[in-house]
């Protein structure tokens, strides 16, 4: 079961990371949601998996007895939310570079960091652009 | 041995560098004339310790010592350290003395009062540390002072660059110099120089003796511009003349030398250290006295004359008797002597007549009486003729090269030649710019005033006497020095008149040569000019070459690495990642795969299946669209693991996350190109699907090494017992957010409402743009 829950996560990892790499800004953020889907995934594995029952002390019972692991539950609820707010931060970036400039392509986005095209050569390099 | 207190030796220090901060906030006059009075006051301790050493003692004083990084630290000052000292002091007295007149009515004198200062106490630390740690420390601050000085004319483009070169080059010797006395101090198990030296045999049989040796020369060999890095010196003349004069003739360039002095009772017997030293001098006399008689700049002829002083006091260490110790010492103080009265004439000239250029200056003799008797004092001691100090000193280096054994002939040779040359450069210096016909110049030109026309004066005729009475130099100055070389008691017996011997008959040979050469250099300057392939193929133009292509390799390493591209820092980042825990598991033994076990599935598993056609279906979606509404799949498998494996709350609060997601995409999608396909070409994909693979290879690979693991269950179960008894909550996970993690949940909910902000204010600074 577990083994099959990290062949599983690396799938996820693959998709979010092919993503990433592509030059639409908006497939990227899905590959961000993605990889953060993941990456909570991965921290429930490695608290180990198994029982069903959440984790709640019995009434009666003084301490958790023979329940799902409560620590990882308690980061990846954090991480979620977390997670959220960025995601919602970075699609409106996304919505007002569109708006901006038109495009959703990080390649043609090199107008949003200008350098003087007759800076000398000793200085900062221009950016690299590939053409669109 | 201790023969004096050791505040004489701390005393200059601490003047020097109370005297700097002081001057940064006095009027610039006054800034340059506290200097002056600062150095004099180290010289007068210096002068005191001298008179209060004994044969072969020394004085000691505690500074800078860093015991916990095996830095012994202290100054240590011998006859060889006093000499440099009081040369260091006495001639910046009179050269802060002489920039205060240089340099009146000029705001920028107080900076150059303030990093003379610094420069000073730089070069005093130098030659008094008796720790090669303290001493590199010193040594740097010196080139960096200089690096300062020499592009003082920071708006001139080629100050700045002559700075950079001076900087680079004798940096680059500074670092060879430091590894040379970390592998030094290391053999000899001490970084005290007087251990060191005591340690000789330890030193010499260590493995590593003989590249040691060979970074210290490196070291020395930059810093006193010998062959083949003497280029950077005619340079420096870039900076204003008193600079010159004290940094780039006086004082800092015979550094180099003075670290061989010191170095050489270590390494005189080995035969690398003669013959390095003496044809890597001989080398630089000669190109010395050959460049400069190719120049008409009044202060690069200068410049190449100290590149051959540089070069005789080199080679005179190399020769290994005793007498070319003693010659070494007479040659550094008569070449200190007149080369700065000689700068400082140079100085005057350029200020009073504004032109520096010889072939148009002559006849200033009229005009300007006492600048020109300075010159043809400090000239004819330069030439070498009796009664100066010159002659004694040139005498001595033709005794050493007749008993330079097997040498003799070539030593004499060029010795006899770059003479020659330097008598006709005196006779130039001297008798062409003062006598003759007036050449109209700039400015009138007239005597400057007494701040300027001091230094030169008091020098020029100090080597008048110090000629006229050579016993008193030889045995107060020239012997203790002389000793601290050989490492043994010399006895300097220095005399004006030595007989009629061959030495004589060679001298008067060079004074015709040389009275030949100079009739001769108003013809012979342009032809040596004309030589062009000279300048292409000198030490200079492959500094060039080197710079330039070091500039554009560290350009097309920031093309490559800093290339601006998004996309190309994402492939990087993760293809690297991918490989460094691909190849930790694979090389470090963290491979675990487990055997696959059927027993253990249930149901839940197909939970997994919705993961991966989700992910599989967002990567390949051919619009946007289809990506968000996989994406959503794979948000809703993920919230039913969270439930299927005992996390009702954290699926919960997926749930409601993912929901609200697709919401506000569903939103923003509204503007925004939703339709649009992949771009990315067909290898591209190839490739990006790689990364992609590799690096989801490495999860899993990780993850499946994590559970091989044993679980360190000691959180989870304190958190399980704990939650009850301590906070009253039977909701683990919810006690654990609320109660024992509370300030965490307080910054994720600030973090939340900082993004709520920020995506507020977003959204309005784009709605005011459109309505106005």
């Amino acid at each position: 079961m577990e083994t099959l829950l990290a062949i599983a996560i690396g799938a996820v990892v693959t998709a979010s990371v092919y993503l990433f790499l592509s030059r639409d800004l908006l497939r990227m953020l899905i590959g961000f949601i993605l990889f953060g889907t993941s990456v909570n995934l991965a921290i429930l594995l490695a608290g180990r998996i198994g029982p069903i029952r959440p984790p709640l002390v019995d009434p009666g019972a003084a301490a958790l007895e023979a329940a799902a692991n409560p620590l990882p539950q308690a980061l990846i609820l954090t991480a979620i939310v977390i997670g959220f707010g960025l995601t919602a931060f970075a699609l409106v970036l996304v919505l007002k570079g569109h708006e901006a400039l038109g495009t959703t392509s990080a390649e043609d986005m090199g107008e949003a960091e200008p350098v003087a095209a007759t800076a000398p050569s000793t200085a900062l390099p221009a950016p690299h652009r590939k053409a669109a | 041995m201790v023969d004096a207190p050791s505040w004489l030796l701390l005393a200059p220090l601490a003047l020097a560098a109370l005297a700097a901060v002081v001057a940064a906030f006095l009027p610039p006059r006054t800034a340059a004339l506290l200097g002056a009075a600062t150095a004099a006051a180290g010289f007068a301790c210096y002068l005191a310790g001298l008179l209060a050493l004994s044969e072969g003692g020394r004085i000691t004083a505690p500074l800078m010592a860093v015991p916990s990084l095996g830095i012994g630290g202290g100054l240590a000052a011998d006859g060889l350290s006093l000499l440099f000292a009081m040369l260091i002091t006495g001639i910046g007295a009179l050269i802060f003395l002489y920039s205060s007149a240089y340099l009146a009515h000029d705001p920028r004198l107080r900076r150059l009062a303030v990093m003379l200062l610094a420069f000073m106490l730089a070069m005093l630390g130098s030659v008094t540390a008796d720790d090669v740690i303290v001493l590199f420390v010193f040594w740097e601050v010196t080139s960096l002072t200089s690096f300062f000085l020499v592009g003082f004319n920071h708006q001139d483009k080629g100050a700045r660059q002559a700075a950079l070169q001076a900087l680079l080059v004798t940096g680059g010797g500074g670092l060879a110099l430091l590894a040379g006395l970390v592998l030094v101090s290391s053999a000899a198990g001490t970084t005290s120089i007087s251990g060191i030296l005591a340690a000789r045999e330890a030193v010499l049989a260590h493995p590593a003796a003989g590249p040691a040796m060979l970074l210290v020369i490196l070291g020395c060999f930059t810093k006193s511009a010998q062959v083949p890095f003497h280029f950077w010196l005619p340079n420096a003349m870039a900076a204003p003349t008193p600079v010159s004069a004290y940094l780039h003739s006086a004082t800092m360039v015979k550094l180099g030398v003075y670290l061989l002095a010191r170095f050489n009772p270590l390494y005189q017997d080995e035969a690398a250290w003669q013959a390095i030293l003496t044809w890597g001098g001989l080398a630089t006399t000669a190109t010395g006295a050959f460049l400069a008689l190719r120049e008409t700049d009044l202060k690069r002829v200068l410049a190449y004359t100290t590149v051959t002083g540089l070069g005789t006091l080199t080679m005179l260490i190399g020769i290994a008797p005793a007498q070319a110790a003693i010659a070494a010492v007479t040659f550094l103080i008569v070449h200190a002597f007149y080369k700065a009265a000689l700068f400082l004439v140079a100085g005057i000239v350029d200020h009073e007549t504004g032109q520096r250029d010889i072939s148009r200056l002559g006849g200033l003799g009229r005009s300007m009486p006492l600048t020109a008797a300075a010159a043809v004092l400090a000239a004819l001691s330069m030439a070498g003729l009796p009664p100066f100090v010159g002659f004694v000193a040139k005498e001595l280096v033709y005794e050493v090269k007749i008993e330079g054994g097997d040498l003799a002939a070539v030593l004499l040779a060029v010795g006899f030649l770059v003479n020659a040359a330097m008598v006709a450069i005196a006779g130039v210096l001297s008798l062409r710019l003062f006598f003759g016909p007036l050449r109209p110049t700039p400015k009138a030109p007239h005597d400057p005033g007494f701040a300027m026309l001091a230094g030169p004066l008091l020098l020029a005729v100090l080597g008048l006497l110090a000629g006229s009475l050579p016993g008193l130099l030889g045995a107060r100055l020239v012997d203790p020095a002389a000793t601290a070389i050989l490492g043994r008691p010399a006895d300097a017996a220095l005399a004006l008149w030595h007989g009629l011997n061959p030495v004589l008959a060679l001298s008067a040979a060079t004074v015709a040569a040389g009275a030949l050469l100079f009739v001769c250099w108003g013809r012979l300057v342009p032809r040596l000019r004309g030589l062009a392939f000279i300048d292409l193929l000198g030490p200079a133009a492959a500094y060039e070459r080197g710079l330039a292509w070091t500039i554009a390799t560290a350009e097309r390493c920031t093309r490559a690495i800093q290339h601006g591209s998004l996309r190309g820092y994402l492939r990087t980042l993760f293809a690297v990642t991918a490989v460094a825990v691909l190849a930790t598991l694979l090389f470090r033994g963290g491979l675990a795969l487990p055997a696959f076990d059927p027993t253990g599935l249930d149901a839940r598993a197909l939970a997994f299946i919705g993961l991966i056609v989700g992910a599989v279906a967002s990567a390949t979606a051919p619009t946007v669209f289809i990506a968000v509404i996989s994406m959503g799949l794979v948000g809703f498998a993920t919230a039913i693991i969270f439930l299927v494996f005992g996390a009702p709350d954290v699926a919960f609060t997926q749930f409601a996350v993912e929901t609200l997601l697709v919401v506000i995409f569903a939103a923003a999608l509204v503007h925004l190109p939703i339709r649009r396909r992949s771009r990315r070409t067909g290898p591209e994909r190839a490739t990006d699907a790689v990364i992609a693979a590799a690096t989801g290879l490495a999860t899993t690979l990780l993850l499946l090494a994590v559970l091989a693991t044993p679980y360190d269950r000691r959180l989870a179960d304190w958190f399980g017992a704990e939650s009850f008894p301590a906070a009253h909550g039977r909701n683990v996970v919810n006690v654990i957010l609320v109660d024992f993690r509370a300030l965490d949940t307080l910054g994720e909910i600030t973090v939340l409402a900082l993004a709520a902000f920020a995506v507020t204010a977003l959204l309005r600074r784009g709605q005011e743009g459109k309505t106005p």
